[in-house]
């Protein structure tokens, strides 16, 4: 099974220019854990945000990648995100769900897709054009390489659920200070704090 | 129909039983002057004029959320990549945002939402009193500046102030568009 550090560490190493927006929990840990990084945009709460945090700097920067990295818990709490997502068609947006089925971060109870939630089938029918389930990395290779079409040009918005063992690898903690996290990740499009 | 009569602006599409309102091309218009083009948006009566406005406008991007929290973080990600949003909503819509409203105060976004008014002044629906009533705390209480607009002269003059202090110094504010303003559903 797919290890959630060596997806993300492999992910990072292939983001190009792409800016990143991780939910709050193991997903920000992952990403720090590959490598700290001004374009990250690390939340620590406003569970269920990531997605359309995504979406809106998607919109605003429609010449830059944009990658949302978060949990199977963190997406169905905003699930209703990829049916915006599905009427706006970004053409530079990835959502990426990392589901290991758990809600690793409270004692790791059981989420829906452990039911049979379809969570690229959601993905689907609210017409994202790329929605994949990603088991092995085969097509973890496959996933790399739609957002790499996707970057010339090629496709529209991403959607893929990475199945991931539930494991609770050692946290590695990005900074907390929201400000800093908004203000770092600005800078690197030219922007400047008011 | 309501008491308000309607302008020939109006945009056909709103339902006949909503009330029309004379300022939604003001309003359009100051949201071009603070260059806000983006307008995350849970679709209300009291809003409908500006939603079909900005429709109809090239260089807006009115986008349908399905539910109000979507419209915090999608402004705040619109921030991050430099750009202006204003987030419209109902009252009832208010406590859709609580958790999500924290995000603003946490990375100190520049925020403003203008929120149509519910079960505040001579509401026919006793279901939307209660979230009428605690609209303003609600918002108070996660750190918003909250203006509340009785009359339409001081309509464009609040909100332009809540552009301003939003834009130019990471303020977050909730301009409340009262009933006595926006008029009541008739049924």
């Amino acid at each position: 099974m797919l290890q959630r550090r060596e997806v993300v560490s492999k992910l990072n190493h292939h983001r190009g220019d792409a800016l990143m927006v991780t939910g709050l929990g193991s997903s920000s840990y992952d990403l720090h854990a590959a490598g700290d990084d001004n374009r990250n945009f690390y939340l620590w709460g406003a569970m269920g945000g990531a997605a359309m945090t995504g979406l809106g700097v998607a919109m605003a920067q429609p010449d830059k990648q944009v990658i949302v990295l978060t949990g199977d818990g963190e997406m169905l709490m905003g699930i209703g995100a990829l049916a915006t997502i599905g009427v706006q068609q970004p053409n530079n947006l990835s959502v990426i769900v990392l589901d290991n089925g758990h809600y690793g971060e409270t004692g790791m109870q059981a989420s829906h897709t452990q039911f049979g939630v379809d969570l690229p089938g959601i993905a689907s029918a609210s017409g994202l054009p790329v929605a994949m389930s990603v088991t092995n990395e085969a097509e973890l290779d496959r996933l790399i390489e739609a957002i790499t079409a996707q970057q010339q040009g090629k496709g529209g918005a991403i959607f893929a659920s990475v199945k991931v063992e539930a494991a609770s690898p050692e946290r590695s903690l990005p900074i907390v200070d929201g400000v800093e996290i908004k203000n770092r990740f600005r800078r690197t499009l030219g922007l400047q704090p008011l | 129909m309501s008491q308000v009569t309607a302008p020939k602006s109006s945009p056909k599409n709103s339902p006949k039983n909503n009330p029309k309102n004379n300022w939604g091309a003001d309003l359009f218009a100051l949201l071009k002057r603070h260059e806000v083009s983006f307008l995350p948006f849970v679709p209300d009566a009291g809003h409908a004029d500006l939603i079909a406005l900005a429709q109809a406008d090239n260089d807006m991007q009115p986008v349908v959320l399905t539910t109000e929290e979507e419209g915090v973080a999608l402004a705040s990600g619109h921030w991050l990549g430099g750009k202006k949003s204003v987030l419209l909503m109902q009252s009832s819509g208010v406590g859709n945002t609580v958790n999500m409203l924290s995000m603003l105060s946490n990375c100190r976004f520049p925020f403003v939402t203008l929120v149509t008014m519910r079960g505040e002044f001579g509401e026919f629906n006793s279901w939307q009193v209660p979230m009428g009533r605690a609209t303003a705390d609600v918002l108070s209480a996660m750190g918003l500046s909250v203006h509340i607009v009785t009359e339409e002269d001081k309509l464009i003059k609040t909100i332009d102030a809540a552009l301003y202090a939003a834009y130019s110094s990471d303020q977050q504010v909730a301009v409340l568009l009262s009933q006595q303003l926006v008029g009541r559903k008739e049924w």
